[in-house]
This record gives C-alpha cells, structure tokens and sequence, in this order.
C-alpha cells in the first residue's frame, strides 16, 4: 500500500472502533497513597503508568481538578518531533520520539502516531541540520524544488513576500491523536492498579517541616510519600500554595481547526518566517497554531488578531486554503519559562517533585516527561536526561535557550 | 483583543502595545552584595497569579511611552491604569 493510500485509508478508519469498551475504573480516593500525581494530563497519566511499570509503584493516585485529558493535553495540535538545537534537548526529545515509535504496541491502542515528516523553515536551518545530524536525528536539508516534492501544496514562488529558500525535513516526525494517546496511557495505568481522579482539585499541600506529606484536595486530605506536580499552567497557582517560587509565566496558546477537507496536506508544515504551523489532522480538518497571545492569563482564550495573524500566514504558504473555512478556534494555557525549556527535577521540599514549563511543546514529549519524571520521583534523583533541566540552572546560568531553534513555538 | 486604556492616549486596540510583564520590580538596590540564588530571583522568577496582577504595558504603535495596569489574568477585566513610577492603587487593585 502505498503511503498515500494508506493515509486514505486511516482517515477512513472508524475512530470509535479503534477504541476498548472499558477505559478505567473512576475510584473514590483514598486516605494515603505511596505517590500521587497532581495533573491528569498527558504528562500525569504517563508519570503514573512509568512509576508501575518501571520502577513498581502502584500504589498511587492521579489527581484532575477537571476531566481527564481536557486541559492542553486536549487544546493541543499534536505535533511530534526531535530536532531541537541544543544537545540536551535532542536527548529527551529523541528519547520521546523513540517511545512514541513504540507506544502503540507498549500501551495495546493503536494512539494513529503517524510519521509523515516535519517540514520547517526557519532561520539558521542548516546549522540546524547538522547539530540535529551529530546528535544522530533525522535531519535533511530539502531545496524548494524538494520541499515542493514533499508537501505539493506549499507557495515556493519568488513572489511571496517570504519566498521559500528551503527548509529542515525530519522524516520521523508526525503526528498522533491526542485523545487516543491519554486515554491509552489511562487505561494502562489503570490496569496496573493506579487510581484515576476526576473532579478532584489539590488545593495544598500537608507540610510536615519541609517534607510535604501529601496534598489538601477538594475530596478532602490524602497523604502520600511522593508527590509529583504535572499540573502545566496552572503549575505556579499549585506550588504557590506550599510557597514554592516557580519561574514559568502562564500564558493563552491558541489554536484552530478547518471544515473537513479531501486529503490535501500530507505532511506538517512549520513556519517562523510567517509564524504558523498546519498539519491535517486523520478525520480531514486543517489544524493550526501560532505563538502565545502575549499577555499572561489563565482564562483559555486569547486575542482574535493573533488567530487573524496566522491565518495570514496560512495563506501566504497554501493559497490553496483561501476557500477553507475556519470551523473552531481554542485556547489553552501554557506554562513559559525564561528559556522555552522545561524544568523536570526536585524542589526544595523533600518528597516534592515538579515537571513543567514544557510550555508550548509538552504534547510531543509525553511519554519521555513521563518516564523521566517517574525516575525522578522514584529514585528521588533526577534521570540523565532530565538532569539539565532541573530548577537549579536558573541559578547556575546553564540555561537551555531553545527559543531561535524551535521554530514558530515548539 | 483586550481594549487598552493609555494614559495618554485613551483606549486603544492591544495590537497597538507590547507586553512588559510583572510591574514593580525593582533593580536591586545592592547589586554586588547579591548572590547566584538572588540574582536569579531577579532575573528569571515573576509572580504569575490567576487573579488580579499589575503589569507593564508600552504603547509601541502610538506615544511609545510605558504605563502600568491591573488586570485579572482570569477574566482579562482591567481595573487601573497609571503611569510608571507611579505606586499600584489601592482601590483599582484588588477587585475583580
């Protein structure tokens, strides 16, 4: 079959059918718990399920204020990819990379992880390359002409404003279904013993000294050994509770999706030259993205003219979409730190843990967040490969500074 | 789109601004007598509340000059504009 049709052929798929009729238990929480995770997000449900089947702790519990998966795990436009600039994050995000070409047939769903390649013009995008190639990721260099093979639908003419002089391809780049990809991770933790809590809000923390004994929650208190946050913007509300300092800033990310076209898009295309992002999602809509709206806030919405913006540069890449229509737009909350990387590690307080300021490029890292940040909780260390990215390089200077390579956002 | 109120201009659209973050940090007073820890403090850590915050805003597209607001980050209601320099006011700066 060729790539293609077999593309045709997942869009037609029945996404329902894909799917096991029984998902997770919804148990009423518990008095104490060995660990619990504060976040049913992508990052908490892979935490918890890394936590049991890496290092045998399932005694524990993920705690949601809301329903699973419905904050930026939901709000997201999927994309997958590892070639960050900077040695440390090619490690972790290859790492990841190399989990989700696995994941399916770890977690028994198929979660539609499709490797169709990702096609990015930015800046410095050979020095790129070959930073991406000495760290052993998939990079190419694509001419127009290639680009053009590659994603036919693409503006390369020389009368754009921003012509396209090239761009870095990574084949092993994609997509995945985001739902699918929570849900799995859900069912596998729950299979493993682990307790999913839906419309449980941690309000505090139990404080025993500087030890946290467990968390204060809208369900009443749980006492645990560990306490993992994975909670993305709403990281600082949580830790402002036990006053602990965290130096994210929680900003709206929109994004927003098309009516239903015919298979026109077969790639995922990034932009910071006209700063968008498009891929086409299984069922056929365009999906889109942009940058952060610029203020801080918390209330899931952003600012028309920033959805305006990047509609602007949709058309100047695909002319083609000027009879699209746009069928929704969103907004999620993103949690931003001072160098676009995020902070997986210890925090002052003994048995207290934190993952986030993933910011705009949590999605693709699921599963390697998951299973660093369960290391970490478990050997109360951090892994490898989350030992750059701890609190402590905000004091040391050993900042990660991915904002140039990670093109339009992450 | 958030309606901005410059306090020299009157309200305008917020593409006319750019965002300057957290309002009320001073420079430290001592610099040299700071350590790593508190250098870092000043540089990289910033309130980031759900609720009402006073911030930096530069109308970049009209006068050029920088003021400060209060808004609710959850509801984006702003309730005080004032210029830089100027203390945050009691009565503009809670309510939401």
């Amino acid at each position: 079959m060729s790539a293609e049709a077999r593309r045709g052929a997942e869009r037609q798929a029945p996404a329902a059918a894909e799917l096991p009729d029984d998902l997770w238990r919804n148990p009423e929480p518990k008095g104490s718990y060995d660990a619990v995770v504060v976040g049913a997000g992508g990052h908490g449900l892979a935490t918890a399920y890394y936590l049991a089947k890496n290092h045998g702790i399932t005694n524990t519990a993920v705690l949601e204020r809301g329903w699973l998966a419905g904050g930026n795990m939901a709000r997201n436009t999927t994309i997958i990819r590892s070639n960050y600039l900077w040695d440390e994050s090619a490690a972790i995000y290859e790492h990841a990379l190399q989990l989700w070409e696995g994941l399916a047939d770890e977690l028994g769903v198929d979660v539609l992880f499709s490797q169709r390649g990702v096609l990015q013009r930015v800046r410095e995008s050979t020095r790129r390359v070959q930073a991406n190639r000495l760290n052993g990721i998939d990079a190419e260099w694509l001419t127009p002409e290639e680009v053009r093979e590659a994603c036919p639908i693409l503006d390369i003419s020389a009368s754009t404003r921003y012509p396209v002089l090239g761009a870095t391809f990574q084949p092993r780049a994609g997509i995945a279904k985001h739902d699918y990809v929570a849900w799995a991770y859900a069912r596998a933790a729950d299979r493993l013993g682990v307790d999913l809590v839906q419309n449980c809000e941690v309000t505090g923390f139990l404080r025993d000294g500087d030890r946290v004994a467990g968390v204060r929650t809208t369900r009443g208190d749980i006492r645990a050994g560990l306490v993992g946050m994975a909670a993305a913007g709403r990281s600082s509300v949580l830790a402002d509770t036990v006053g602990l300092r965290l130096p994210v800033q929680s900003h709206p990310l929109q994004a927003l999706v098309s009516e239903l076209l015919e298979p026109v898009h077969p790639t995922v295309v990034m932009s910071n030259a006209v700063h968008v992002y498009v891929s086409q999602a299984h069922k056929g809509e365009l999906v889109m993205g942009a940058g952060v709206d610029q203020y801080n806030g918390y209330g899931q919405r952003g600012s028309v003219h920033v959805i305006e913006h990047q509609l602007a540069a949709a058309l100047e890449l695909f002319p083609v979409f000027a009879r699209a229509r746009v069928l929704r737009t969103w907004g999620g909350v993103v949690d931003v730190t001072p160098d676009a990387s995020p902070v997986v590690g210890l925090t002052p307080f003994e048995n207290l843990y934190v993952n986030c300021g993933w910011g705009t490029g949590g999605f693709k890292a699921t599963p390697a967040a998951g299973w660093v940040f369960a290391h970490t909780m478990a050997t109360g260390a951090p892994h490898e490969l989350n030992l750059p990215f701890t609190l402590e390089r905000f004091t040391t200077g050993a900042l990660i500074d991915e904002h140039g390579a990670a093109a339009v956002a992450h | 789109m958030l309606l901005i109120t410059c306090p020299w201009c009157g309200d305008r659209d917020e593409p006319e601004f750019s965002y300057g973050g957290q309002a009320h940090v001073p420079y430290p007073a001592d610099p040299e007598a700071l350590d790593d820890e508190e250098w870092a403090r000043y540089l990289f850590f910033r309130d980031n509340p759900a609720g009402p915050y006073a911030e930096r805003w530069v109308h970049t597209a009209g006068c050029r000059r920088w003021f400060n607001a209060v808004r609710d980050t959850r509801t984006n209601r702003f309730t005080a504009f004032y210029p830089a320099g100027a203390p945050r006011p009691v009565d503009g700066g809670g309510a939401s």
